[in-house]
């Protein structure tokens, strides 16, 4: 899009969250607005992942949070199961908001200093579980070994004496612990070491198996989004672009964008083609004054007057596979990156 | 001695052998003096000895040196209240011209104390460097911080990980730069200011007049980091270290911070340390490839053999735990169990034992020193290399005794970190008892 549309939503009853025409803006002190999220629309079904991805400052994780209502979107409609969030009061939205949990990136800044880990995890039951303490140890101690953390060990540390992996574990604990129907994960890896990304990635999709979660999984890198999403939506400055079963998205790019990302990603092999050109930076476009027409055209290789006066529109271009691009045909005559090195099966 | 080799290095050398063409002539004259009875009767004199001496020792030293960067043994501790910390733990490796060497390995394995050891950036009053950094001959250990100012930025050169705090907030970036450039190159004013612009420009960042007013919190972080690059390219250093400069970065704009180095080093015929955790950044950008376990070097070897023909169990588990663009989505990772080890009290035997999928017995008790690969320039540590059948035995022998590291890579349990390095130490002991 970098355009707007809702050819990719399913039917209404099939999907557990849809999202409709978000709009996320933020007022600047000088009186203009910063456009985050511009008429996004999106579903999950229940057991899906959906990973969202594109650059920094691109509104994956404002329409993450947009979801939570954190803060309320501008415009537009988020219905989880039927129930339109947005338009809740707001004893009524605690209430609700307890089936949608979230996981930050930084896993240490985002669990208490001064809390004991048994308290951390056991907090969101303080609110909304059972009130009896053993009850409550129960259900932490079962999520904390689900997650690899020994729970009697860990119940009276605080988060500085774990590693950043095992401070993500606790927070996914913590994440869990309300049994809520869909968890968003704002970039839960990046900030881990290769190593660590790996088993938390294994122990997410087991996760999802075992306790049947629906994820919403944020991040900017395409080669870990693809692993862990069965549908794949690519973002840029507010407006998604390409959304696809996440296989296609690698085999059949049908973006300028997806193509960018995708070569992007370095390759860890020495004799894989790698295009050592491009060094400039363009200006990149503010979310204060977004291009008119398509967002990305001032940086797409393939732009033309029509980008600049109209904005696309999603529309369907094969099984479960949308693109927002004037010039899909052209895009998809190029040669893609599974050309020079097809999937393995 | 010193002067001369300052001297010495301020020659432009020749990309081919790394001689500097002046260096060459020179020596050609010193031999046909000391031969041609006709041109020594010219210039005998113990004035034109003395030349010889102090111009061709130095000379000679770097023939007989071709590496740039010669670092020995180098071991870096860090006095704690819990004990020492042994972040560098003997690390030897040479770093010939114009070659770019990649380091790699995980948050904790010693790779960024081990480039700041060898510019002397450590200079906490707990830190103790031991060893041998020779930089064009010459003991990097040995020099007063006074001298170092002058080594730092015209010499070695430093890309931070994190643009936003390696730069100073409230000076506007260009004061950054021409501070810099007048401090090492002695140019002041209007020139200075010219220099840095030009700087700006070869690092592309568009409009460089108009950037060179700005704070840094004014630039997008791609382009804070191309701020340090010409900040670290000011004034023409010879080699230059990058610790993770795209770790923060988004993977569009790295790929281009990426190529901008690379540029950059062609240009400059600059020598390049790439430190990074990355195996796929270091794939297609590096000549050579040092990986770091614990403070130390476990596998070293040119790009191309590393990945043709990697032989430590490390390397092959970092490059394993990589999710690949090409692979179908859901396919299961295979993890490293636990985490980089304790450097305080690191294991007995090979440090990588504990989350070694291949370890065996003796492992445990010895630690295997870096020992050369039969081909290609290639050195590892480690008793039961990837390929052998000596590992194949090995691993399926744990497979089949259920020792949890395997069981992990196989992807047949969950990796985790809480793994005991007690429990694995036991498991593997009673299999040697049960072999016997």
């Amino acid at each position: 899009m970098a355009g707007t549309g809702k050819a990719h939503l399913r039917p209404a009853e099939e999907v557990l969250l849809r999202i409709e025409d978000l709009v996320v803006e933020f007022p600047t002190r000088d009186g203009r607005v910063v456009h985050a999220v511009s008429g996004v629309s999106l579903d999950i079904a229940e057991g899906e992942t959906l990973g969202l991805v594109g650059e920094s400052g691109c509104g994956k994780s404002s329409t993450g949070r947009a979801i939570l209502q954190l803060p309320k979107p501008t415009s537009g409609r988020v219905e989880l199961d039927g129930t339109d969030l947005t338009e809740l009061g707001p004893e009524e939205l605690r209430r609700r908001r307890t089936d949608v949990q979230m996981i930050f990136q930084d896993p240490i800044s985002s669990l208490n200093p001064r809390r004991k880990i048994g308290e951390v995890v056991a907090e969101p039951l303080r609110v909304w579980g059972p009130k009896d303490a053993d009850e409550q140890w129960t259900l932490v101690s079962e999520l904390l070994d689900a997650v690899g953390i020994d729970p009697d060990h860990a119940r009276n540390k605080r988060a500085h004496q774990f590693s950043g992996g095992q401070c993500q574990r606790i927070s996914i604990a913590r994440a869990l612990v309300m049994e809520p129907k869909l968890i968003i994960c704002d970039e839960p890896v990046s900030a881990l070491d290769v190593s660590v990304q790996a088993q938390i990635l294994n122990m997410l999709e087991s996760l999802k198996q075992r306790y049947g979660l629906t994820l919403v999984f944020i991040a900017h890198d395409l080669a870990v989004v693809k692993n862990i999403s069965d549908r794949v939506a690519v973002m840029y400055l507010g407006k998604i672009c390409e959304v696809s079963e996440s296989d296609q998205l690698y085999t059949r790019p049908a973006h300028p964008y997806t193509r960018l990302l995708l070569e992007s990603i370095p390759v860890p092999d020495p004799l894989a083609p790698l295009d050592t050109d491009l060094v400039a930076e363009e200006e990149l476009p503010s979310p204060i004054d977004p291009p008119s027409g398509c967002r990305f055209r001032t940086r797409c290789p393939l732009a033309t007057d029509i980008c600049s006066e109209t904005e696309p529109q999603m529309k369907s271009i094969g099984d479960d596979h949308f693109v927002a691009c004037h010039h899909v045909d052209r895009v998809l005559a190029q040669p893609g990156p599974a050309d020079a090195r097809p999937i393995t099966v | 001695m010193v002067v001369t080799a300052t001297w010495f290095s301020g020659l432009t050398p020749t990309p081919s052998d790394g001689t500097p063409p002046e260096a060459a002539n020179l020596m050609h004259t010193a031999q046909a003096a000391r031969t041609e009875p006709g041109c020594y009767d010219r210039c005998c004199n113990i004035a034109t000895e003395l030349t010889f001496v102090t111009l061709c020792v130095p000379i000679l030293a770097t023939m007989y040196e071709p590496d740039l960067l010669v670092v020995n043994d180098l071991r870096t501790y860090f006095d704690v209240d819990a004990g020492v910390v042994k972040a560098v733990d003997g690390v030897s490796l040479s770093l010939p011209r114009g070659r770019t060497l990649g380091i790699v390995g995980e948050s904790g394995s010693g790779k960024t104390v081990l480039s700041r050891s060898i510019m002397r950036l450590n200079t906490s009053a707990n830190a103790t460097t031991t060893g041998s950094v020779r930089y064009q001959g010459e003991e990097l250990l040995d020099k007063s911080p006074a001298e170092m100012r002058d080594i730092w930025g015209e010499e070695i050169a430093m890309v931070f990980q994190n643009p936003m705090t390696s730069l100073n907030p409230v000076v506007r970036i260009g004061r950054q730069l021409t501070e810099h450039v007048e401090h090492h190159l002695g140019v002041s004013g209007r020139e200075a200011k010219e220099q840095a612009i030009r700087l700006l420009r070869s690092v592309r960042i568009p409009e460089p007049d108009r950037r060179f007013n700005n704070y840094p919190h004014e630039l997008s972080g791609g382009m804070r980091q191309r701020v340090c690059i010409a900040i670290a390219l000011a004034c023409s250093p010879k080699l230059l270290f990058a610790d993770e400069p795209t770790t923060a970065l988004d993977v569009t704009v790295q790929h281009q911070i990426l190529n901008l180095l690379a540029h950059q080093q062609r240009d400059r015929n600059m020598t390049m340390v790439l430190v990074t955790h990355d195996l796929g950044v270091v794939a297609g950008r590096t000549d050579d490839i040092a990986v770091m376990y614990a403070g130390r070097i476990v596998e070293k070897a040119p790009t191309q053999v590393l990945f043709q023909s990697l032989r430590h169990p490390y390397t092959e588990a970092l490059l394993r735990a990589i999710p690949k663009v090409d692979q179908p989505k859901h396919t299961r990772l295979s993890a490293i169990v636990g985490r980089p080890p304790d450097l305080i009290n690191p294991p007995t035997g090979c440090k990588f034992s504990p989350r070694c999928p291949y370890v065996q017995p003796r492992c445990l008790e010895e630690e295997p020193p870096l020992m050369p690969a039969p081909t290609g320039n290639h050195s590892f540590a480690c008793w039961y290399p990837v390929g052998s059948s000596e590992a194949k035995h090995a691993w399926e022998e744990n497979l089949a005794y259920g020792v949890t590291q395997t069981l992990a890579a196989a992807g047949e349990i969950e990796a985790t970190e809480e793994t005991d390095d007690l429990e694995t130490t036991a498991a593997v002991l009673a299999l040697e008892t049960a072999d016997d």
